[in-house]
């Protein structure tokens, strides 16, 4: 048997490399946001540069054409996998009345699209959590063997719906992923002011469910944690609650200076453990990605995204008056 | 005499229970806490117990009997209750409160008899509607206000108490004075030490006039800024010599009407006026000249405005301004103008929005000049004299556009003032 | 047609969608095996079990925000806040979620959940227990809320707004829950939410009010008819968002307006009915528009005396339509 840690996971070579597209496609899509709107043209960005190995692992494990994600705000890999496009993140940043998540009405970040089964989100933190929860309930009541997998920062994990969601799933078995992507910083509350356990995945404990913290920056390492979590979840074995310990190495959004409350240093540090570059060396090592194979794939992203943005700048704007719609149902 | 038990609420919502087992007969004897029967409702089963240590006189309600809250189930003589006692239930029976108690009398308390002329919309709307004489209706409100009910009676009776119609024999346009003036009568004074001003005849025919122009003609409203940097220096340079050799000063208004003049005579519609199924365009430029007094505001007019120099307008205007003063002015003084200027600049005005003379089409205010940083055409910031020209037309005669041609004309001649193309005589 | 009383209607609505649509489930404190500390849903786990009558642990925000969840995957249930005055930790999923959810998604995802609470005073439940919370969630759009007050209301009007594609909030008054009972047809019916609902027809003042505080007006009218005071009784049924074609039509009817509410006076639900009188009938109003309403004090105390001074009775009811029949 192979030695390759990915082999033994059971995922093929291509599996693989679309991972590291996956992840590599949200990191692009992200910078190119970044330009936009420090250029002017968007409003606001808000990153999930640092957290795409979690996300696209964690997203991989799932199955996506019956799962149901819930994700936060900077879940930009977990949406991409199930099925959203960078036309669409492109559209929704430049709120044009063709983006799928809103239709303009809401800032980027806030996901939502209900072919793939990514559910809405709001502004307000961990009110997912939960909505997952109802996921799961439904999948019970109907007998069906879907997940709902959610996410969340570690900032969330003090606020009462998390502890009120997980406590519920837990109390009725219901299948649910509760993965709380810990980048360590809250805006800019670091984590040793956001609490007192070692580990977010401490928690579980009290709730009587399976925690466990992994490593953020390897999406394979999220791979088997989450795929081990959904197989508890399906078999009627509860709720899990996954921790991914990686780094935000950006400022928490576009209106943030993270210079006023962590040192460079530290940003350049933890970009060491950059998870792009990290799984780069590690399908190079496995012979899976030379240097030519990388800027391939590079200069393909780029030509996706140079279209997605052409497109969604150019996409009309909704009709003003729209804003009226869509308040309640047609009955 | 006996005490009454009553049915207990037992549990928020509770309203009725079910006597399901007496536990006590008559005759018996009771201690305070003993229970007297079970009972059952939504909510609970429980023994109600006796508030009373006595005898029990009579069980009133059956078993199996539901009762509301409140209602006697049996009797009771206390051991206090030997003679004659007073019947005390175990709870206190509701009482209507006295309707006093609601904070409702906030308006009881003004001068009712002042109500009878005090009406509401729905009255006036129905008086005017129906032409109904409101002095004639008698009120049943408080305080005998003539209420929607009672004008609803009227109406039914058929018996319309009509307003008399004093003013049917005047002209229409007395009729609209008269109207005018009742409508001030009916304005409410606050309250507060006051004075009263008679109103004179001149006041009275510039209330009316203006009134008139501003329900007749549907004013529109443009503004134009003018640099006149050059004009300024022109006339500064000037005046000195102007003022010894003509015995008068030599204001910037001549030069602005010059300027109205020569864009009269290239935009006529400008000159004209509404006259109902035509409009009427004037050959002649007879230009109103609008002269504040302290309380009053006079309009002589500057006969063939277009056939005088700079000088010319200069020494027409004083004359006419020391008429206005020693209130010497003649009725022909102030007839015939075609269109107006009213020089509100001279107030420190640097924006208005001036009421036509009517039947004029037309009015225009010169404002204020004052020294403002403005960017020049090669993008220079500049310290210039800037003044605001505002025009109010009736919007039945003219339109924006040949306004804002006739408007951009001024504009120019104004802009383009020097020593060489503009000669004083 | 037989007579039930207003939990009875609560109950019987419940059931009845609940056989209909296996989508419909209850969940809340104390529902299940307890039937609910009113006894609303008695009856309903023994007959659907506890998959569907679910005892939920003692946490609001999740009861509302598990209920989101489930709706938005295409259930439909009914989630029970034991106390309307308990409903605070559940604010933020009620207002920043469920409200928003058709809205933010261009219409992608809906949330057709119902939740119900007793609300209202009279009962000694003092500060906690006695409250009238429908204003907080009065200018939220996206919501629905209908507080019905009888029993046949609460019947065709439950099942409208279980089957309703928007979050709808319903308040049921704990008082009436056995005090009020009312004819109810044993056949299938709904009503329409948004639908206000005329009580009683009469040409001298005009009565806008919901709730227990239509059975004080009725009362009142009675009274007042055999004085030859004759009131015209609106019902609004569902107090947001209004319906402000009868509002209006009611208020023209006799040009002297009565709002009641058992709420606290300032920023209520009859405060906004005040204004689209005022903006609509100004030229139809024969006296100023009237509210009589609880003072604008936190909630009514415990002590009996205290309570009934907060507290909108028939009296003050009767006193207030009085006054303004006079006026």
């Amino acid at each position: 048997m192979s030695k390759l840690r990915h082999h033994q996971l059971g995922l093929t070579d291509d599996d693989v490399i679309a991972m590291y597209e996956t992840m590599l496609l949200a990191r692009m899509i992200d910078e190119r946001m970044w330009l936009l709107n420090r250029a002017g043209k968007i409003p606001f960005v808000i990153s999930c540069q640092g957290q795409e190995a979690a996300q696209v692992g964690a997203a991989m494990a799932l199955d996506k054409d019956k799962d149901y994600v819930l994700p936060y705000y900077r879940d930009m890999g977990v949406v991409l996998h199930f099925g959203m496009t960078a036309k669409d993140l492109l559209l929704s940043g430049f709120a044009k009345a063709e983006d799928p998540n809103s239709g303009g009405r809401q800032m980027p970040g806030h996901f939502g699209q209900k072919k793939n089964r990514i559910v809405t989100g709001s502004s307000p933190v961990t009110t997912q959590v939960p909505h997952a929860v109802g996921f799961g309930l439904a999948a019970k009541m109907k007998r069906q063997d879907f997940i709902a997998f959610t996410t969340f920062g570690e900032g969330s994990s003090n606020q009462g719906d998390f502890h009120e969601g997980i406590n519920f799933a837990s109390v009725h078995d219901l299948p649910v992923i509760f993965m709380c992507e810990n980048n360590k910083y809250a805006i800019s509350v670091p984590l040793e002011k956001q609490l007192n356990c070692q580990h977010v995945s401490d928690r579980a404990a009290a709730y009587g469910i399976h925690g466990e913290t992994v490593d953020g920056n390897d999406p394979l390492a999220v791979y088997e944690a989450v795929s081990k979590a959904r197989k508890r979840a399906v078999n009627g074995e509860g709720p899990s609650l996954i921790e991914t310990v990686s780094y935000r190495l950006t400022p928490h959004s576009s209106d943030d200076d993270d210079s006023t409350y962590r040192a460079k240093e530290e940003v350049e540090e933890a970009k060491k453990l950059d998870p792009i570059h990290t799984f780069e060396e590690y399908l190079h090592g496995a012979g899976l990605l030379s240097h030519e194979g990388k800027e391939e794939i590079r200069s393909k992203l780029r030509n996706i995204i140079d279209d997605a943005t052409d497109y969604a700048e150019k996409a009309p704007y909704a009709e003003p008056e729209t804003a009226l719609k869509y308040v309640y149902g047609e009955e | 005499m006996a005490t009454e038990i009553t049915m207990p609420q037992l549990g928020e919502s509770v309203t009725e229970g079910t006597i399901t087992k007496w536990l006590v007969k008559p005759g018996d004897k009771v201690n305070k806490y003993d229970p007297l029967a079970e009972v059952m409702t939504d909510k609970v089963n429980a023994e109600i117990p006796s508030s009373f240590s006595g005898t029990i006189k009579e069980l009133i309600a059956q078993e199996d009997q539901t009762l509301g809250v409140g209602e006697v189930i049996c009797t009771l003589v206390t051991e206090a209750e030997g003679q004659a006692a007073p019947t005390a239930g175990t709870t206190e029976p509701e009482k209507a409160e006295p309707a006093a108690e609601a904070p409702l009398h906030a308006s009881t308390s003004q001068d009712e008899s002042e109500n009878k002329r005090r009406y509401s919309p729905a009255v006036m709307r129905l008086a005017q509607e129906n032409n109904i004489d409101l002095e004639q209706v008698q009120g049943s409100g408080r305080g005998g206000r003539i209420t929607r009910k009672d004008l609803l009676a009227v109406i039914a009776s058929g018996h319309l108490l009509e307003q008399k119609e004093a003013t049917s024999t005047l002209a229409p346009a007395a009729a609209e004075v008269q109207r005018q003036t009742a409508a001030v009568k009916t304005v409410s004074v606050p309250s507060g030490k006051v004075e009263e001003i008679p109103v004179s005849g001149v006041r009275r025919a510039i209330a009316n006039n203006m009134v008139k122009s501003k329900q007749e003609a549907p004013h529109a409203w443009m503004m134009i800024e003018v640099d006149v940097t050059e004009l300024v220096r022109y006339r500064n340079k000037i005046k000195e010599q102007f003022s010894k050799k003509e015995g008068i000063k030599l204001t910037f208004l001549p030069f602005f009407v010059k300027a109205v003049v020569d864009a009269l005579k290239e935009y006529p519609e400008i000159n004209s006026m509404w006259a109902g199924e035509k409009i009427i365009r004037h050959r002649d430029i007879h230009i109103s000249l609008a002269v504040a007094t302290e309380t009053e505001l006079y309009v002589p007019v500057i006969k063939h405005a277009d056939e005088k120099s700079i000088k010319g307008l200069a020494k027409e205007m004083d004359s006419l301004v020391q008429k206005v003063r020693t209130k010497s002015l003649k009725q022909e003084d102030m007839t015939g103008g075609t269109f107006t200027v009213n020089n509100t600049g001279s107030f420190g005005s640097i924006q208005s929005q001036p009421i036509i003379n009517q039947p004029q089409a037309a009015i225009l205010s010169v404002e204020a000049i004052v020294k403002r940083p403005v960017v020049l055409e090669n993008d220079a910031i500049a310290v210039r004299h800037m003044v605001n020209l505002c025009m109010s037309l009736d919007h039945r005669v003219l339109d924006g556009l040949i306004c804002g041609k006739f408007l951009g004309h001024i504009k120019n001649t104004l802009e383009n003032i020097r020593e060489e193309n503009t000669p004083i005589y | 047609m037989p007579k039930i009383s207003y939990i009875e209607a609560v109950t019987s609505a419940i059931r009845e969608e609940m056989a209909r649509d296996e989508n419909v489930f209850v969940l809340g404190e104390d529902v299940g095996k307890r039937g609910g500390v009113f006894r609303a849903t008695n009856g309903l786990y023994e007959q659907f079990g506890e998959e569907r009558v679910i005892d939920t642990p003692l946490a609001e925000s999740a009861i509302a925000g598990v209920g989101i969840g489930a709706a938005m995957y295409g259930m439909r249930p009914i989630a029970e806040i034991q106390f309307a005055d308990f409903i605070m930790p559940a604010v933020n999923q009620i207002i920043s979620e469920a409200a928003k959810i058709r809205y933010r998604s261009n219409n992608d995802w809906q949330c057709p959940l119902t939740i119900r609470a007793p609300y209202g005073g009279g009962i000694h439940g003092a500060l906690y227990h006695s409250q009238s919370i429908e204003a907080i969630f009065a200018n939220v759009p996206g919501l629905k809320i209908v507080m019905p007050s009888t029993p046949y209301d609460v019947k065709g009007l439950l099942k409208s707004a279980i089957r309703s594609n928007d979050p709808v909030l319903f308040f049921e008054h704990k008082r009436a829950y056995r005090l009020i009972k009312g004819e109810v047809p044993d056949d299938e019916y709904t009503l329409p939410l948004g639908k206000a609902d005329v009580k009683r027809e009469g040409e001298d003042i005009t009565v806008i009010t919901y709730g227990m505080c239509v059975h004080f007006a009725m009362q009142a009218a009675e009274n007042l008819a055999k004085e030859g005071y004759d009131a015209h009784i609106l019902d609004l049924r569902t107090v947001y968002p209004l319906d402000k074609e009868a509002i209006v039509e009611a208020a023209k009817k006799t040009g002297k307006v009565l709002l009641i509410t058992e709420d606290n006076k300032e920023g209520s639900i009859i405060s906004e009915v005040a204004a689209i009188i005022a903006e609509n009938c100004l030229f139809d109003l024969d006296a100023p528009i009237k509210r009589l309403a609880g003072p604008d004090v936190p909630a009514m105390p415990y002590a009996p005396t205290m309570e009934k001074y907060f507290m909108v009775n028939p009296d003050k009811v009767e006193a207030a339509m009085k006054e303004l029949a006079d006026f």
